[in-house]
């Protein structure tokens, strides 16, 4: 198959096991290197900026990754998708710039800091916060979040996965209840964003916050947010400046993605997130899934029996990206992370993950997980010897 | 100069529009040509599309509801 041959060629490091996808993709398809570098040397200008062809060249790049991104999100207009440095930045715009003193907002007990942070400084500032519950496997409830809503409330804030478990949240469900109370919903799509369906049309989204360097497959430093037609108006930007536009002007540009887009973009990201977002819709998301689904049932029913494992999350794979939360009893989340690395060559992350709240629904705050991330270039192979690994160490308790 | 008014410029809001005006244009075959806004048309910093005045009704069209075009000028000085 296309994928194992690609990753013995790329996956240079043998007596590596990457599963840490969920922090950041490795390894990425060869083209996103290659667009990098092509960008750097052959095209170099700075797009949007001068009438030259090497601007046009890399104003075209630019265009045509939101493009793509819009063919991956159901986006109507391309020109709705602003470049990020990461989802954070986008989340950051959507907090900071669209919520005022006094308004409500709803969220979930599954969100990372990356939401929680910036909601609760604008909370200092005035700003009514509702955190909804979730059940022990993550998910929420689309009904306690109707609960929630009340005269003030103006956003819904949910994350489209927990970066913990895993867990897909009903996001179609939640935006038939935003739209319905006319508020705006806002998801955050770090976990999701090529490996999991996005619709915004079919499932409401209003604001659509997503990382470039995990499963889109770009570089780290590029992401981006989707504003629906109309919002950006009721957005302030964070950061204002230069933008090659009404440069007679000293005031920033009212009209999309000027509107967000002060300064010289990260061109050289953008130009590999566009060959990572090609190299899925090649694939096609459908079969990504498909194949992320098989190596996560391999890990569970791999796992269910050995000793003290305790495999935290929903038990469906379809539901989910793949990312799996566990521990073993007794055994520090960071001692068994350190003898994955150094005794089989396994990349974990353990801890809290940057979401103590995740951690606190699914009862594992303050020592957290040890959680394994998966990609589409994982093989089963790799996840039977990680089981197996994790048999030894829990035979070394 | 007997060029002159042989050649009208479609002025956008910012380039990211352009390009979005060339995609479709591009896959049309609409003959146009991106150039350097032009000083004495606008001060904005730039690129706009250049066309012949024959085929401009076939541009608008194409772009209608797709493209918001800011201006449309004749490129004679």
């Amino acid at each position: 198959m296309a994928v194992n041959h690609f990753v013995s060629e790329s996956g240079m490091k043998k007596n590596i096991i990457y599963f840490d996808n969920a922090a950041t993709s490795w390894p990425k398809p060869p083209a996103t290197i290659l667009a990098m570098q092509n960008y750097l040397q052959n095209v170099g200008g700075s797009p949007g900026r001068s009438g030259h062809r090497l601007s046009i060249e890399a104003a075209r790049i630019i265009f045509d990754t939101r493009e793509k991104l819009a063919q991956m999100f159901n986006v109507p207009d391309p020109l709705s998708i602003i470049p990020t440095r990461n989802a954070t930045e986008g989340l950051n715009i959507a907090i900071f710039g669209f919520l005022k003193p006094g308004d409500h907002v709803i969220t979930s007990g599954m969100e990372h800091n990356s939401v929680m942070r910036p909601l609760r400084v604008m909370e200092t500032r005035g700003v009514d916060i509702t955190v909804v519950s979730c059940a022990r496997d993550g998910l929420v409830d689309p009904g306690d979040i109707l609960k929630a809503v009340k005269k003030n409330t103006k956003a819904i804030f949910i994350t489209n996965a927990s970066n913990v478990t895993g867990t897909a949240m009903p996001v179609a469900d939640i935006g038939k209840i935003s739209r319905e109370h006319d508020l705006a919903l806002c998801v955050d799509a770090a976990q999701t964003a090529g490996c999991y369906p996005i619709d915004v049309e079919a499932m409401h989204i209003d604001l659509l916050a997503f990382t470039g360097h995990k499963a889109l497959f770009g570089s780290s430093g590029t992401g981006g947010l989707y504003i629906r037609k109309g919002l950006e108006k009721k957005i302030e930007p964070i950061c204002v400046g230069g933008t090659g536009s009404r440069s007679e002007l000293e005031v920033q540009p009212d009209f999309m993605p000027d509107r967000f887009e002060a300064g010289t973009p990260n061109t050289t990201g953008i130009a590999g997130l566009r060959a990572g977002v090609e190299f899925i819709l090649e694939q096609s998301i459908a079969r990504i899934k498909d194949r992320e689904e098989k190596l996560v049932q391999t890990f569970m029913d791999g796992v269910r029996d050995l000793p003290g494992l305790i495999l935290y999350g929903q038990k469906s794979v379809q539901r989910r990206t793949p990312v799996v939360s566990f521990n073993i009893a007794g055994m520090d989340p960071a001692a068994v992370a350190m003898a994955l690395d150094e005794q089989f060559g396994i990349m974990a992350r353990s801890g809290l993950h940057c979401a103590p709240a995740a951690h606190k629904t699914i009862g594992t705050y303050p020592a957290g997980t040890v959680r394994f991330s998966f990609s589409y270039f994982n093989t089963e192979e790799q996840i039977i010897s990680s089981i197996e690994a994790l048999k030894k160490i829990g035979q070394s308790r | 100069m007997n060029q002159k008014h042989s050649y009208s410029v479609m002025l956008f809001k910012a380039v990211s529009y352009v390009l979005k005006a060339e995609k479709i244009l591009k896959a049309e075959s609409i003959p146009h040509k991106i150039i350097p806004v032009p000083k004495h048309i606008s001060s904005d910093c730039g690129v706009c599309v250049r066309f012949e005045p024959a085929i401009q009704n076939k541009i608008e069209a194409a772009l209608l509801n797709k493209v918001q075009i800011e201006k449309i000028r004749p490129l004679n000085d």
